[in-house]
């Protein structure tokens, strides 16, 4: 039987297997941050234990960081000193910091990608569930516990059970103004937040092999939000094409020799996965989330539906929306554009080729914050930073800001708020923050009028 | 690490499903460095409104219900990998997390922190739901050798699974970093083979 893309990158990281127990992984690059890890870092204090392997450890901060006026102390003390702890452990550990103010600072799941960290057929693993996002390149990338992260320094290692396997395939050509972002949403909201638990998912098909590096991240990004450990995309040319040239990617003879390795990192033919599903790319359309989980999306074009489930009617009851309303029309005073899932350029450009020409709506505050320094400088090289000004935008500096709601960037109590990240918990983005979430397209077309429309009729 | 052998115990039911690590504890309390105290802040905007006062419907505010285990929801813990959430559980006092499903990561902060997360079947969980709720006192027994929660009230019982060397773990108080780092020279042939 044939191996899947999952299976030749785990086993090529197992160093050995437990009798009746679970494998030993090695993880071949560590991303950590300012909030999961001052814990582990105790850990090894508290047993006198040395961090094994510093130069395969990379950290930044970005959880906690403000995104004005970066520049200045941090005014929460609490804030402050988690980031001088990271600057304090990272240094005595020898560790890579891309701090505040460092020209590679950013949100860890877009710097690591952009400085050619990340590559196919590696193992990565971060206190962060978002780590799935790696798997856009092929690479086996999932979040762990403080607990782990102290085992992975300690280490290199972890102790796991073999996940099982999950295709889906989406094949054929999305339609007009379809992004990833509404493939992953529609995905999701066809198959649960639970469906993925226990396994690691291959995307499969033409839609992820016509997508960008960026789209891929964004699908693979939000894995987790199926139940999924992680989720993966066979490299190919686009992988390599991005990962060339860029500051950490192997160079020249190198590099040509690694892509002869990554191109044998596809599913064979005979594989077989534990669960699989298919979908129809022409079925897919701009996607909304009404409720307080990310499986609760609809079409922007559909109404929300019928049901009577208790947890259903709590969530909308929070959400203060009613069985079998449309959302098309809703005033929306919040627009954030940021986060893991949606902060690249990619993600500023949409919007900004929406909003060329147009101005904000007087109701909205729209918080635009890039995922990197990089994303940043990008941003203003291309003139995109020129035309959100021309309409009343401002932006921020990077960060994972409103997506969690850990600084200051918070959507006040009632205040519905449409939101390129990845989770419409209850509070995630404030306490009584109601967050809907869509594409950047979306998110750009709220800003600009106000309100939810349906963006289909326009794109038409 | 704690042992775990057995823990008799009366339960607080939440019958809500999907509950994230967001509910379990808001990401504005992850600001700390250490692991103590998250107890204070579990379930933290569930438990509080938003000016402090306690919300006398939520059922750890319930004065009739208390116990060492939570029982819960199908889908727990989803959302982010934050181990607070389990750090705040056990502080909290839970030693035992009972639900028809589990979020993986979760599942594995717990049992790294020594909390059982305990899986039933749909039609136990809501048979555990319904007593509890019909009489607070009720006790519940895990039993994590014999792998069985028994409502004690009518003698019902269920096994449950749970992976062989976790549970040695969990039995001994011992944790993966114990065992990893008596892997050292495995681990750094591996590197020599493969990096």
């Amino acid at each position: 039987m044939g191996k899947t893309l999952f299976d030749k990158v785990w086993d090529k990281h197992v160093v050995d297997n437990i009798p009746n127990g679970p494998q030993i992984l090695y993880i071949d690059k560590h991303l950590i941050h300012e909030v999961t890890s001052p814990q582990a870092f105790s850990v090894l204090e508290e047993r006198n234990i040395p961090l094994l392997r510093p130069q395969q450890v990379v950290a930044t901060a970005d959880h906690n960081t403000p995104t004005v006026n970066q520049h200045l102390p941090i005014k929460d003390m609490l804030s402050r000193n988690q980031l001088a702890q990271l600057t304090k452990n990272c240094t005595k550990n020898n560790i890579e910091l891309y701090g505040l103010g460092h020209e590679n600072n950013g949100i860890i799941h877009v710097i690591a990608p952009e400085l050619g960290i990340t590559q196919p057929g590696m193992t990565m693993v971060c206190g962060d569930s978002h780590t799935s996002t790696h798997g856009a390149f092929g690479t086996i990338a999932f979040g762990i516990g403080t607990s782990q992260v102290a085992q992975v320094f300690a280490s290199q290692c972890l102790l796991l059970d073999k996940p099982k396997s999950m295709r889906i395939m989406v094949s054929g050509n999305l339609q007009n103004g379809v992004l990833a972002k509404d493939v992953v949403l529609y995905i999701i909201s066809k198959l649960g937040t639970d469906v993925g638990t226990g396994h690691f998912i291959e995307f499969a098909g033409d839609v992820f092999e016509n997508m960008t590096m960026e789209g891929r991240m964004t699908v693979c990004n939000m894995s987790i939000e199926m139940g999924a450990r992680g989720g993966m995309i066979a490299p190919d040319q686009t992988t390599y094409d991005y990962i060339k040239g860029r500051d950490f990617a192997p160079k020249g003879e190198v590099f040509n020799k690694k892509v002869v390795d990554w191109n044998t990192l596809k599913t064979d033919v005979d594989a077989v996965f534990d669960t699989e599903y298919n979908f129809d790319a022409t079925d897919i359309a701009p996607m909304i989330t009404y409720g307080t989980n990310p499986g609760m999306g609809i079409k922007i074009s559909e109404n929300i539906p019928e049901s009577s489930n208790e947890s259903f009617e709590k969530s909308l009851a929070y959400m203060g929306f009613k069985k079998g309303e449309s959302l098309i029309g809703k005033e929306i005073n919040y627009v954030f554009l940021g986060s893991c899932t949606n902060s690249r350029i990619e993600d500023f450009r949409v919007a900004a080729n929406y909003i060329k020409g147009k101005q904000k709506a007087s109701n909205i505050n729209a918080w635009l914050v890039p995922g990197s320094q990089r994303v940043a400088k990008q941003i203003k090289e291309e003139g995109l930073g020129k035309i959100f000004l021309a309409a009343g935008f401002e932006l921020r500096q990077p960060g994972c800001s409103a997506c969690l709601a850990m600084n200051d960037d918070k959507i006040p109590e009632g205040e519905y708020c449409v939101s390129t990240s990845n989770r419409n918990f209850e509070g995630r983005q404030g306490q009584g923050a109601k967050t809907l979430l869509a594409s950047p397209l979306i998110a750009a077309a709220t800003a600009v009028e106000g309100k939810i429309i349906e963006i289909t009729k326009y794109l038409n | 690490m704690e042992k775990f052998t057995i823990v008799q115990s009366r339960a607080i039911p939440l019958a809500i499903e999907n509950i994230d690590t967001d509910q379990i504890i808001p990401a504005r309390f992850l600001k700390a460095t250490d692991r103590k105290g998250f107890g204070n802040n579990v379930f933290r905007d569930w438990r509080f409104d938003k000016e402090g006062n306690l919300n006398v419907g939520f059922a750890l505010n319930n004065p009739q219900y208390s116990g060492e285990i939570l029982v819960t929801g199908h889908n727990f813990g989803c959302g982010s990998s934050r181990e607070h959430a389990a750090w705040a559980i056990g502080d909290y006092g839970f030693k035992v997390v009972v639900s028809s499903f589990f979020a993986d990561i979760f599942k594995g902060n717990a049992l790294n922190n020594g909390i059982l997360p305990v899986e039933v079947s749909p039609v136990f969980l809501k048979q555990l739901l319904d007593a509890i709720i019909a009489n607070p006192e009720v006790e519940i027994k895990v039993d994590l050798n014999a792998q069985t929660i028994t409502l004690l009230e009518s003698g019902d019982s269920e096994s449950f699974e749970i992976n062989e060397y976790k549970k040695t773990c969990l039995l001994n108080g011992y944790d993966d970093i114990d065992y990893l780092l008596n892997q050292k020279e495995k681990i750094e042939q591996f590197e020599e083979q493969n990096c």
